[in-house]
């Protein structure tokens, strides 16, 4: 009996082993999330009528062009254009096709509003990109044959709307022009563009809109010069900028005599100083001028006379006009106060009264409002509603209606700029776990329904219950660190300087903080999120306190402005500590030294190439004099193709008193400017753990690999092959590849790939690298592989020289002895093109490994380490096959099956980071772009646990059953026996 | 001294010419240096001066010509230096000793550095003050040469350094590996001619001059993914399959009816079952999963367990 259950059991473990590593079906959302983003909004185009009501579109920042639900703000179909296709203006014509201009005038593409397919694109022939406008006529009669027009570089491009075909097209022939405003009169033919040529002359174009022909052109130069913005004040008048911002220029063009009045802002405004910006609104005779402090709305009388309406003071925001009839027009005012935000509308005939007043309360970290757009609609009682929706400092975006938020989307997430975990704190005695936990009962019922499932005798709606059960598991969701260490915080940096805390379970926001020192002030201008670093991680010391994280920005995109350095809670989001450096930022150096309070060692290198060790503690102080004779570090200067290493020494008192330490060069290697140029460098993850050094190779062989944190792979291509793919000839490209020790600067193995060019990406790890590129010679993508093994310990193989202790297996390895080294090599044909590329990280690194390759289509492939092996040949071996080698293909094979993202997209793929998590066989993966996509991957399968949909209930019942049928047949046996006994 | 340095210089002399046959038959075998060249005695020697045909790898036994002012460039187009130029922990770089080289144009117009000479300048005794306190303080030697030979524009070198006590052993022994692209210097790696131990611990050399050991390595091709005719691959799958023991392609094909075979073989049999059948059974079935997995799944298992 007992055998026939073991081999039950050996039966039941073998199914469960066939099950391939790809996802079941039912298996989507237990361990992965998927979030879908659309970024920072810059235009939002309501739509009136029928079911487009319900909806609006946008196109943000991350090249999205997006149609929003507007009860839910859910996304109703998205297109994520190429990072290069920046899209210039969106619009609706005919009521159904929505119409982006992109790549700075010349593409235009029109999509179905109801399901986002593309219906036509027409791409423009542009002189130059420039500043372009889309201009499509308002109220106009459906069937007509309406034309689209585009003012791009000096030409005027009329297309239909209808199938997007070039009606006509004309070139205004003046160079450096730029066309400001557009706009058509009230049922006529004539189209008005107004513009500047260079800085100093207006032009009035007055064009025919069916035909293309310029009826009249007149043109007047101003002799103190335009600063290029420019707002219609009325059909006549265009208001203008002078060069030093400072005077407002009314421009009348009636009947094409140009005429230029000249206002100053301060005989305005009397509090005014600084510079002025024009806003960009389309209002009747109302101005909207925003200096530094506040908004001014200045109604235009006449060509000279100008008048102050309303000062509206900052922090607020203001919307463009939205016609209501054709008289009147509303428009919308948010201000700030607090966390209080006063949502006004007026309508531009009555300045003085306000038709909506309603005030909303602001949770959470969201900084000033940026954006407004304005909605009308017809509440139940006939009257216009309005609702706005507002585009926040972090870039949230937000839909206010009835003096509440309907709905907010975090769409920061969609431009993440760096992210590093944290783990989660541990569960406590006495913390009650009641409320997350299920009951027995609960419990039992689970396990039962699930027995039912894998018995196949559940009912549709029972197999629901189940994959309902196990999607929304609180096992997951716990805000407790777990065993298998799946349970973690991520935490991410978003370019708009706001940090939050996402949960791995689910994906939810955990906290989030928009980080004080990273918004605009007065001291940093323009600053700019850099990365974000683990400052503290309790473990031995310090357990009581949290550990935290570091943000570090800068004031502005130059190398020389100064740093910005903020630590954040990573449990709570609290903002511990943040100052602006005295020194810029150019390298960040995280130490695995650790102060007496957990806190991680850090030398920022500015930009003289000094070093700064944080934080700034007589303890950390200590600690780095120890260590700094070992301390080297490299710079890689890519504009003049050199790479120095450097080491770090004192140079007086007073850097020693202010922690300063001065770099003394030790090598350079300068690339031959006119032969190569850097194109990427790669360096293994600093926390990364190779399980062991001896890798056992066929015929119970040992090979040695050469293992060093100080390996930096620098791929370098031809001057001329920099660009694109397909730029240089097979002959004129070329790509080398370094393996270079980052200690004494040693060129360790140097390879070329004659034909080959960039786009070029690396992955380094324990002894091997990774890179793909663009075989020009073969048409296709390839893979290199270059694995290096250290010849030094060869000798150990040795038996004898292991007794008699001869081996130098214990010596430590000095970056300055020569080393010798063996390096392996081979290439592969790969299909696609990459976005990005990293390698899985386990917690003993015993697991194998998978190359994680983020595709053009967005998708994330998971491709077997041993596919990249130089050691496979065409005959393997017995031996060699045993060990696992497959033989040789000239291509690397895509197994559907392997994508980690199964059937999802993460639009505008960037980065993809991995964790191990506590169980060795298990990685933790988060990649990122305009989505974010969580999942864990097995290279090896669990093999160390047993899957969480395993049924212990089922186990429990065998084991139940079987139990009950020993005692039957005990029972039995002993009642024959009897029997047998009594006969 | 000075005897010592007739004695050496015959020494080198003779090994010289014993050697320069072999080096000669070996012709371009090989880039590397090996170790057992060591033992050639070359420390100290000097060799009669004029230049003689070497190969490469050049490992020139030391020169000591100070009075030779090394010029940056030559007037021959077919040979030219460059001088190395060495720094003792100050700021200050001084020179060294003079590379030679012998340019080599080739038909389709590029240049390439070959046979590579090297004479090292004797050390002053300013120097090798200077060189006993980078020992003492376990300081970085520095040397540098110029990235461009043909025009030094004085801007650009390649800079190397190694720990001071990295380089003494019987003499002072360095070794120099320059990676070249044309006639542009890449890279100069410079060290000790073998293992530098850690700790590095204080030692004087025995002989204060230098023994010098250079190689020039250009860059190497990668090999070339072997581009398979269809047939190949076909015809090798097939192959692939015959190779196949065939035991296993039998549990493969029909495991499915073997298991269910077994449980009634075994129900059918009485408890009195013995142990190797079940084994049999137990080790059939891991196989199913792999043969059923195909390749990268067998793989990954075994991968594991290899580790």
């Amino acid at each position: 009996m007992a055998i026939r259950a073991c081999l039950g059991l050996m039966i039941l473990l073998v199914f469960s082993s066939t099950i391939s590593t790809a996802l079941f079906e039912d298996q989507v959302g237990l361990a992965d999330w998927h979030q879908k983003y659309i970024g920072k909004v810059k235009h939002a185009i309501f739509h009136t009528q029928k079911t487009g009501r319900k909806r609006v579109v946008v196109s943000t920042e991350e090249n999205v062009v997006a149609s929003l639900d507007l009860r839910t703000g859910d996304i109703f179909w998205r297109h994520v254009l190429g990072k290069i296709d920046r899209i210039d203006q969106v619009d609706i014509t005919l009521g159904k096709y929505v119409v982006t201009l992109s790549s700075g005038g010349s593409i235009l593409r029109a999509w179905n509003l109801p399901d986002g397919q593309m219906i036509w694109e027409s791409i423009l022939q542009v002189s130059a990109p420039s500043k372009s406008l889309l201009h499509v006529p308002a109220n106009m009669n459906v069937g007509k044959d309406n034309l689209i027009l585009v003012f791009g570089g000096s030409s005027i491009h009329a297309l239909s709307s209808t199938d997007g075909q070039i009606v006509w097209r004309k070139e205004l022939s003046t160079n450096s022009l730029e066309i400001q405003q557009v706009f058509q009169p009230h049922e006529s033919d004539i189209i008005y563009a107004l513009g500047f040529i260079g800085s100093s002359e207006f032009v009035a174009y007055y064009v025919n809109y069916k035909t293309g022909e310029v009826l009249q052109q007149s043109k007047a130069s101003f002799k103190s010069g335009f600063c290029g913005e420019a707002s219609l004040a009325s059909d006549d008048v265009v208001v203008a900028l002078d060069a030093s911002r400072t005077y407002l220029v009314s421009i009348s063009f009636r009947n094409g005599v140009i005429n230029f009045q000249q206002i100053y802002i301060p005989d305005l405004i009397p509090e005014f100083s600084g510079k002025a910006t024009l806003l960009p609104s389309k209002y009747n005779g109302i101005l909207a001028v925003d200096i530094a402090s506040s908004i001014v709305l200045l109604r235009v009388k006449g060509v000279n006379e100008l008048e102050i309406i309303e000062k509206i003071n900052y922090p607020s925001a203001i919307s463009d006009a939205l016609p209501l009839s054709k008289e009147q027009q509303a428009f919308a005012i948010l201000q700030h106060d607090e966390s209080r935000i006063h949502f006004k509308v007026k309508f531009d005939t009555d300045l003085t009264s306000e038709v909506l007043k309603e005030t909303i309360q602001m949770y959470g970290q969201r900084g000033n409002i940026e954006k407004v757009f304005i909605n009308n609609y017809m509440r139940t009682d006939r009257t216009h509603g309005f609702r706005v929706l507002v585009v926040m400092e972090d870039h949230s975006l937000l839909l206010v209606q009835q003096g509440e938020i309907v709905w907010s989307r975090e769409d920061g997430l969609a431009s993440i700029v760096d992210s590093t975990t944290s783990e989660l704190p541990v569960e406590k005695e006495g913390v009650s776990v009641a409320e997350v936990e299920h009951s027995l009962f609960e419990w039992l019922k689970g396990h039962f329904l699930k027995l039912k499932g894998t018995l196949m005798l559940a009912s549709p709606d029972e197999v629901a219950a189940i994959q309902a059960i196990r999607l929304k598991s609180f096992e997951k969701n716990k805000m407790t660190r777990d065993h298998n260490g799946f349970r973690k915080l991520i935490i991410v940096l978003t370019r708009a300087g706001k940090v939050l805390a996402l949960h791995t379970g689910d994906g939810r926001v955990v906290w989030s903080v928009l980080l004080p020192v990273l918004r605009k002030s007065e001291t940093c201008g323009n600053p700019f999120a850099l990365n974000v670093y683990q400052w503290q991680v309790p473990h031995h010391h310090a357990m009581h306190e949290n550990p935290s994280v570091l943000v570090v920005g800068r004031c502005g995109h130059n190398f020389d402005a100064p740093g910005i350095f903020s630590i954040v809670d990573a449990y709570t989001g609290k903002v511990h500590n943040s100052l602006v450096l005295e020194h810029s930022v150019r390298h960040i150096m995280p130490f695995p030294l650790t102060d007496s309070t957990e806190q991680h060692l850090h030398i920022v290198i500015d930009d003289n190439l000094h070093a700064h060790l944080y934080p700034k503690t007589s303890d950390s102080v200590k600690i780095f004099l120890d260590e700094m004779p070992n301390i080297y570090w490299y710079s890689v200067e890519v504009g003049k193709n050199i790479i120095k290493g450097y080491s770090l020494e004192i140079k007086g008192e007073q850097d020693m008193a202010e922690n300063v330490f001065q770099p003394k060069e030790l090598w350079s290697i300068v690339f031959p400017c006119e032969s190569e140029t850097i194109a990427l460098t790669a360096t293994r993850k600093m926390n990364e753990i190779v399980h062991t050094q001896a890798k056992i190779v066929a015929d119970q062989d040992v090979m040695y690999k050469y293992i060093s944190k100080n390996i930096l792979f620098v791929a370098t291509v031809a001057p001329k092959a920099s660009g694109e793919i397909g730029s240089a000839t097979p002959e004129e490209a070329w790509l080398y590849a370094y393996l270079i020790d980052t200690v004494s600067g040693r060129i360790l193995h140097r390879v070329s790939h004659q034909g080959a060019q960039g786009p070029i990406h690396a992955v380094v790890s324990e002894n091997w690298v990774v890179y793909h590129y663009f075989n020009l010679r073969a048409h296709r993508h390839e893979m290199s592989v270059i694995e290096i093994y250290d010849q030094s310990r060869e000798d150990n193989k040795d038996v004898w020289k292991l007794v008699l202790g001869k081996h130098n297996l214990t010596a430590p390895i000095s970056s300055y002895s020569k080393p010798e080294v063996t390096v392996k090599s081979q290439s592969y044909f790969f299909t696609h093109s990459v976005k990005s590329m990293a390698v899985t990280a386990t917690a003993k690194g015993i697991t194998s490994k998978q190359l994680l390759i983020g595709t053009i289509g967005d998708q994330v492939l998971a491709l077997d380490k041993r596919f990249l092996d130089p050691r496979r040949s065409v005959n393997p071996t017995q031996s060699e096959k045993e060990e696992g080698i497959i033989p040789l293909t000239d291509s690397l094979p895509i197994v559907p099956q392997s994508y980690v993202t199964h059937a999802l997209q993460v639009e505008g793929l960037r980065g993809i980071v991995t964790t191990p998590a506590k169980l060795e066989s298990t990685t933790l993966v988060f990649s990122y772009g305009v989505d974010l996509f969580f999942t864990r991957i097995a290279p090896s399968r669990t093999y160390d646990s047993l899957t969480e949909d395993f049924s212990y209930a089922l186990l429990l019942l065998t084991i139940v059953a079987l139990v009950a049928a020993l005692l039957v047949t005990w029972a039995l046996s002993e009642k024959k026996e009897l029997r047998e006994k009594w006969r | 001294m000075s005897e010592g340095w007739c004695c050496g210089r015959s020494l080198a002399l003779f090994a010289l010419v014993i050697l320069l046959p072999i080096w000669i038959a070996r012709g371009f075998q090989s880039d590397e240096l090996l170790q057992d060249d060591e033992e050639f005695g070359l420390e100290g020697g000097r060799p009669a001066a004029g230049p003689k045909p070497s190969t490469n790898p050049v490992r020139s036994p030391i020169r000591r010509r100070p009075d030779l002012d090394p010029p940056s460039g030559s007037a021959d187009s077919n040979s030219v230096q460059f001088s190395l130029e060495h720094n003792l922990g100050g700021s200050e770089f001084s020179p060294a000793g003079t590379f030679t080289a012998r340019l080599k144009s080739w038909s389709h117009g590029g240049q390439t550095l070959t046979k590579l000479r090297f004479s090292r300048n004797a050390l002053t005794e300013g120097e090798k003050r200077a060189f006993e306190r980078l020992l003492k303080e376990d300081g970085h030697y520095t040397i540098r040469v110029p990235s461009n030979v043909l025009n030094p524009s004085g801007e650009d070198y390649v800079i190397s350094s190694v720990r001071a006590r990295c380089i003494p052993r019987e003499s002072l022994d360095e070794h120099f590996v320059i990676h070249t692209d044309g006639v542009n210097i890449i890279a100069v790696n410079y060290g000790s001619a073998g293992a530098c131990r850690y700790p590095r611990l204080l030692r004087y050399p025995a002989k204060w001059s230098f023994t010098s050991y250079t190689v020039l390595k250009n860059s190497e091709q990668a090999p070339r993914t072997p581009t398979f005719a269809e047939e190949l691959l076909a015809g090798e799958d097939g192959l692939g399959e015959g190779v196949k023991p065939p035991e296993k392609s039998f549990w493969a094909k029909y495991w499915m009816y073997l298991v269910p075979l077994g449980f009634i073989v075994m129900n059918a049999m009485t408890q009195a079952m013995n142990m190797p059948e079940e084994q049999q059974v137990a080790g059939q079935s891991t196989s199913q999963g792999q043969v059923a997995q195909r390749a990268p799944t067998t793989a990954t298992t075994t991968a594991v367990r290899r580790r």
